[in-house]
């Protein structure tokens, strides 16, 4: 089975804290991890090898030091890493980027595709959807389980608001996936030996053969006009003194403005 | 590559430095310098330049070449077993606005089994038109049919503006049409606006986990499209006298065609309400010291007759399961009033709950961030506070 899993290296957003006094990021020093939905992906990837046989390969799009993110796949299971960095890629958006990916994946060959659930920075959860898209293939978002792949069909539990469905879908698929799927690994030593030594594949938008209008900025219909820190919520009021005094000060707030 | 500073006209004031989410410029001898490693191309610099300093290319082949030919605010309404969803109500309310401040209609799209007699629904919440696409096959929603449907829709009438759910449904069904299309579209919008100059659609969306907002454009293709947060825009009251027309779009069997089936529909919310749902949300944290004393917060939300929330500290210490988690890797609320009892307020928490309407705050720590946000604070003890909020809670509302 070809399994491609699609990682993306962020800035660690937990990490990211305002400056009280410029109301601005503070980014120094924040460190870039792969997206923490894709190390579902990544294992759930390897899963499926383990079972079925095959080979996982990881691709990514980014700039050269995403080779780090890649390596980092290779120690915890996967087989192939592949890393789209060209400039002509910088300013994506998510169709641009879709796009892409999907170009590079057709290049590997593919049975599954695994995608995070979404990106802890751009946040969007449109690049999976966009890659079934462009590929025209079946998609199934938001999966917690895998109940079974057999005779080219895959059947998948998937999250919805309230609770989840059941869905089967014929092969080649897109999934994504969620955290409830699985508890990734921790690298093994002979994955970080062979993280060392594998070869990460730098493929350029010339390699693809792509059109270089569909992507970068110019294949990108959206546009990121302004980034603004969100505006504060003002505090409010604070009630302190016994517990009697407290809850009767906040029930009369209560009376006169909610309840 | 395409952006650039114009060195005449930079004065090294670092405004740009601010606004990159990447670390991506700094200042080399009083001029700001883009490290192209780190430069994702986003565009967030251009406009926080006061001197026109950065000039970044654009060149879209195959922008829609007239614009004008795209006229109207569409929603697309999201129904299950039959029932439309509140969230389609909240988009007619958001492209109601949008629509009268574009001088143009208001349509709906419905797609589903049997679904013509709740189009009238749509109309009365705003819509002016409503397409409806029916076929025993759409009971369930489905990506491929159901975008297919909805992307010759798109094509043949050219609506300005298309607004979906961020909802897993309309995430998962709204990507697959704008590439099919061939046109941008914002996630999970939190605010939308009509810009009076370029009549451009102003699309406002958290991103990077809450920590920062991003105002997108699509200014050369059409339609521009977002998905909308469930919770955040307001609904208005339905209109019996409204009148719209229905327009019944027959599905092809290319259209109908799907590689995927969902078989079965698993609920399993723990307690009576979900809380995506809810108005009102007690909510729990490591503060309340055991899963003895979360009973506390069960008996104030049902004073209320609210829900139940918690906190990661409290959902991993197995005090109450996952699905009543609040916040980044939980769920998103917007209730009328968020209560937070023994919660510190980590921005994990608060990315998820922050844009509820009033926020009182319980803990015993004054200085516990969860106060910054509040509308109310009480400094107390959780433990104590709580058994004398509920009897008040519940005197005041016998009345
Ligand atoms: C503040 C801000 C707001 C933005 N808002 C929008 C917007 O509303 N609409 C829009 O179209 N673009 C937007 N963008 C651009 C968007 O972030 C980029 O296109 C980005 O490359 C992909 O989107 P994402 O981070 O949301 O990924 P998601 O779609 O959330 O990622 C989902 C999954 O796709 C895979 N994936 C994503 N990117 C890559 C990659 N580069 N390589 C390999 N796998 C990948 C991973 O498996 C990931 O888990 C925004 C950018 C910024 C900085
Ligand atoms: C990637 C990632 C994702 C995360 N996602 C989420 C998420 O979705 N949701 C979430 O909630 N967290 C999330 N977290 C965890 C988050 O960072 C915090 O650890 C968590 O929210 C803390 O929960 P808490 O406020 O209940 O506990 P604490 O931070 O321990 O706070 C307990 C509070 O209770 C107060 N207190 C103690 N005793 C009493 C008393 N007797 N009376 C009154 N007050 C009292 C204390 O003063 C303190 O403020 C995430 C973290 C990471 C790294």
């Amino acid at each position: 089975m070809n399994i491609v899993v699609c990682i993306k290296q962020v800035p660690d957003t937990t990490e990211v804290r305002i400056d009280p006094k410029t109301n601005t990021l503070i980014r120094e020093g924040v460190a870039s991890i792969i997206n923490p939905f894709d190390l579902y992906a990544i294992e759930e990837g390897v899963r499926l090898k383990e079972k079925f046989g095959g080979k996982v390969t990881v691709i990514s799009m980014g700039p050269k030091q995403v080779e780090n993110a890649l390596r980092e796949a290779i120690s915890l299971g996967a087989d192939e890493a592949v890393l789209m960095s060209d400039r002509a890629f910088a300013g994506s958006d998510t169709l641009a980027t879709s796009l892409a990916l999907s170009e590079g994946i057709r290049k590997t060959g593919f049975d599954v595709i695994i995608c995070g659930k979404q990106a802890i920075d751009g946040d969007t959860a449109q690049v999976g959807p966009g890659i079934a898209a462009h590929l025209d293939i079946p998609q199934i978002t938001y999966v917690k389980k895998i109940e079974s792949i057999n005779d080219g069909k895959i059947l998948a539990e998937r999250m919805v608001e309230e609770g989840y469905e059941v869905v089967e879908s014929t092969l080649p698929v897109l999934i994504t996936v969620v955290k409830e799927i699985n508890e990734p690994r921790l690298p093994s030593l002979k994955g970080k030996m062979k993280a060392k030594k594998t070869e990460i594949k730098i493929i350029t938008s010339e390699d693809l053969g792509i059109d270089k209008t569909k992507i970068g900025l110019d294949g990108s219909p959206t546009w990121v006009m302004k980034i603004f820190t969100p505006p504060k919520k003002e505090g409010g009021k604070i009630f302190e003194g016994s517990t009697e005094e407290v809850v009767a000060k906040l029930v009369s707030e209560l009376q006169d403005n909610l309840i | 590559m395409g952006i650039e500073i114009e060195i005449e006209k930079c004065v090294g004031c670092g405004a740009c430095i601010k606004a990159c989410p990447y670390n991506a410029i700094s200042m080399r001898d009083k001029i700001a310098y883009i490290d192209e490693e780190k430069c994702t191309l986003c565009g967030a610099c251009v406009e926080s330049c006061k001197f026109d300093a950065i000039i970044m290319r654009v060149h879209h082949e195959d922008a829609v070449r007239d614009l004008t030919a795209y006229k109207n605010v569409w929603v697309v309404a999201e129904q299950k077993k039959g029932e439309i969803q509140s969230v389609s109500y909240e988009l007619l309310g958001a492209g109601r606005k949008l629509a009268d401040d574009r001088n143009s209609k208001l349509g709906a799209v419905l797609i589903g089994k049997e679904i013509h007699k709740q189009a009238e629904k749509l109309i009365k919440r705003g819509a002016d038109k409503v397409y409806v696409a029916e076929h025993k096959d759409l009971e369930y929603f489905n990506d491929e049919s159901y975008s297919r449907i909805l992307a010759n829709l798109i094509r043949k009438e050219k609506p300005e503006i298309v607004l979906t759910g961020a909802t897993a449904i309309g995430r998962a069904l709204i990507p697959r049409v704008a590439v099919q299309i061939k046109t941008g579209l914002t996630a999970d919008c939190t605010s939308l606006a009509v810009d009076p100059d370029s009549g451009l659609l102003l699309q406002t969306r958290p991103a990077f986990g809450g920590n920062i907002m991003a105002t997108i454009l699509c200014r050369d293709y059409r339609p521009q499209m977002a998905t909308v947060r469930h919770k955040v825009m307001k609904e208005i009251e339905p209109d019996p006298s409204r009148k719209g027309d229905i327009i019944t779009v027959k599905p092809t069997e290319t259209d109908l065609k799907s590689r995927t089936r969902v078989l079965k529909l698993v609920e399993e919310i723990e307690s009576t309400l979900n809380i995506a749902e809810a108005d009102i949300i007690v909510s729990g944290g490591r503060g309340l010291k055991g899963p003895e004393n979360f009973h506390l917060i069960e008996e104030l939300a049902k004073a209320f007759g609210g829900a139940v929330g918690a906190s990661r500290a409290a959902v991993d210490a197995g005090w109450i399961p996952y699905s009543h988690q609040v916040g980044q890797t939980g769920k998103t609320v917007c209730p009328k009033m968020y209560i937070a009892c023994g919660i510190s307020g980590a921005i994990q928490h608060k990315v998820g709950m922050q844009s509820s309407d009033c926020i009182i705050a319980i803990n015993k720590d004054p200085n516990a961030p969860i106060f910054e946000i509040a509308t109310y604070g009480v400094v107390g003890d959780v433990v104590e506070v709580l058994p004398k909020l509920t009897d008040a809670v519940k005197k005041i509302l016998k009345k």
